[in-house]
């Protein structure tokens, strides 16, 4: 339970999948105009990331250890995240409408999310088990989802704000990232 | 200049629609990786061979993909010559394999390689799309050298490793190559192409919004399309 624990609290805040890491810039920069997409994006990647991380890690113990092919990882991967998002979005549609109306923008974009592969790819890389990466993927997710959601807010907040010419748009969503990653470099010595 | 023969495709790449500084693509690997020069040229040169390679073989199978399965027949594509390449950087460059890490099979999302492979490779004949993959390379190359030069500079203190500052007495200022830092040297050279018109603002996409998000939605969007028409 407790390296659980440890697992959680270093993906969601120490190594912050966003602000340390650099995964899953775009939907970061490209959906956090408003605080309510950008708690959708988040819910739809919370799902997304947990869901694929446990497929992946089963895959991985189950079928490309056994036949030794571990080498195929980043193509196998891929092929499954892909193929799990179309099926998440299939199955929604389907069974839950409603959460599909809120979510359904939102999946499409997140198979080109670098941040559910680089989550697949981690947990192997540190040999966790089935349990300990679908914890990690849900702490990392989590982790994605309070970044976003904190930057929505600020730059909902900066909406109206006089900003030098030069740097309205990007320029200063990038800065406010940068004032992010400098608070969350806090957690550092968590762990 | 003329359409699609080897120079121009080599100069629009590297300058006219400069991955990085002007389409605002592959984000993720331009912040990541580039705490030095080294590792910027590492991780430009890996992604240009990658896409090199991918944008030949899809050129080639242009006529034989299925229109409706392109994509994922992309997506295999290029997954296939990444994990080539990682393990020929595993054999012969260890160091610069432990330096980029994670973010080696990373290219395989890189919207910069499924880009290109949408909108160039797969509707142009083989000896362009090669000249294609290598002046859009060669532009990432350069953006992200440039921004891990300047990193490295303030951060540290050296050029591609030579201790420069250092002996001067200057002070490193090593936030510059931790991760706060990649956000802070990015968004001021985005003023700077802002401020100068040049880039996306000279060719009319509208700088207020961060096209970063438009690339990879369009990336998504691409996505969709191949999958809706399954």
């Amino acid at each position: 339970m407790k390296e659980l624990l440890i697992i959680a609290i270093g993906s969601a805040m120490v190594n912050n999948v966003v602000l340390s890491q650099f995964l899953g810039l775009c939907p970061f920069f490209g959906v956090s105009k408003k605080i309510e997409t950008a708690s959708g994006m988040s819910a739809a990647v919370v799902f997304v990331i947990t869901l694929s991380s446990f497929v992946a890690s089963l895959i991985y113990k189950f079928i490309l250890v056994p036949i030794d092919v571990t080498y195929l990882q980043t193509i196998v991967f891929i092929l499954v995240i892909a193929a799990l998002v179309q099926f998440v979005e299939m199955f929604l549609k389907k069974a839950m409408p409603a959460l599909y109306q809120s979510l359904g923008v939102y999946l499409p974009l997140i198979t080109t999310n670098c941040a559910v592969l680089g989550v697949a790819l981690t947990n192997v890389q540190k040999e966790y088990g089935i349990l300990s990466s679908t914890v990690n993927g849900l702490a990392t997710a989590l982790g994605f989802g309070i970044s976003i959601i904190i930057l929505a807010g600020l730059r909902e907040k900066m909406e109206t704000n006089d900003i030098p010419k030069a740097f309205q748009g990007f320029p200063h969503v990038l800065l406010t990232a940068c004032l992010m990653a400098i608070a969350f470099f806090g957690f550092s010595g968590m762990i | 200049m003329q359409k699609n023969t080897p120079a121009e495709r080599l100069y629009n790449g590297i300058i006219a629609e400069n991955p990085t500084f002007s389409l605002m693509l592959g984000m993720c690997p331009t912040l990541a990786v580039t705490t030095s020069g080294i590792n910027g040229i590492g991780m430009g040169l890996t992604t240009t061979v990658i896409l090199t390679a991918s944008n030949m073989l899809i050129s080639i199978l242009r006529k034989v993909i299925p229109d409706k399965v392109r994509v994922p027949a992309f997506i295999v594509v290029v997954a296939s010559f990444v994990t080539i390449v990682q393990f020929l950087l595993e054999g012969f460059i260890p160091s610069l394999n432990a330096a980029l890490g994670i973010y080696i099979p990373l290219i395989v999302v890189n919207c910069i390689i499924l880009g290109r492979a949408e909108s160039y490779a797969s509707k142009n004949k083989v000896i362009p799309s090669i000249f294609d993959g290598i002046g859009m390379g060669l532009g990432f190359t350069l953006s992200i050298t440039i921004l891990g030069l300047i990193r490295e500079f303030i951060g540290a203190g050296t050029l591609f490793n030579v201790n420069i500052l250092g002996k001067v007495g200057y002070e490193p200022v090593s936030i510059f190559i931790l991760a706060p830092g990649a956000f802070l040297v990015l968004a001021f050279m985005a003023a700077f192409q802002n401020k100068f018109k040049v880039g996306a603002a000279k060719r009319g996409i509208d700088p207020s919004n961060p096209s970063c998000g438009e690339g990879c939605a369009s990336c998504g969007n691409i996505i969709c399309k191949g999958r809706s028409g399954k």
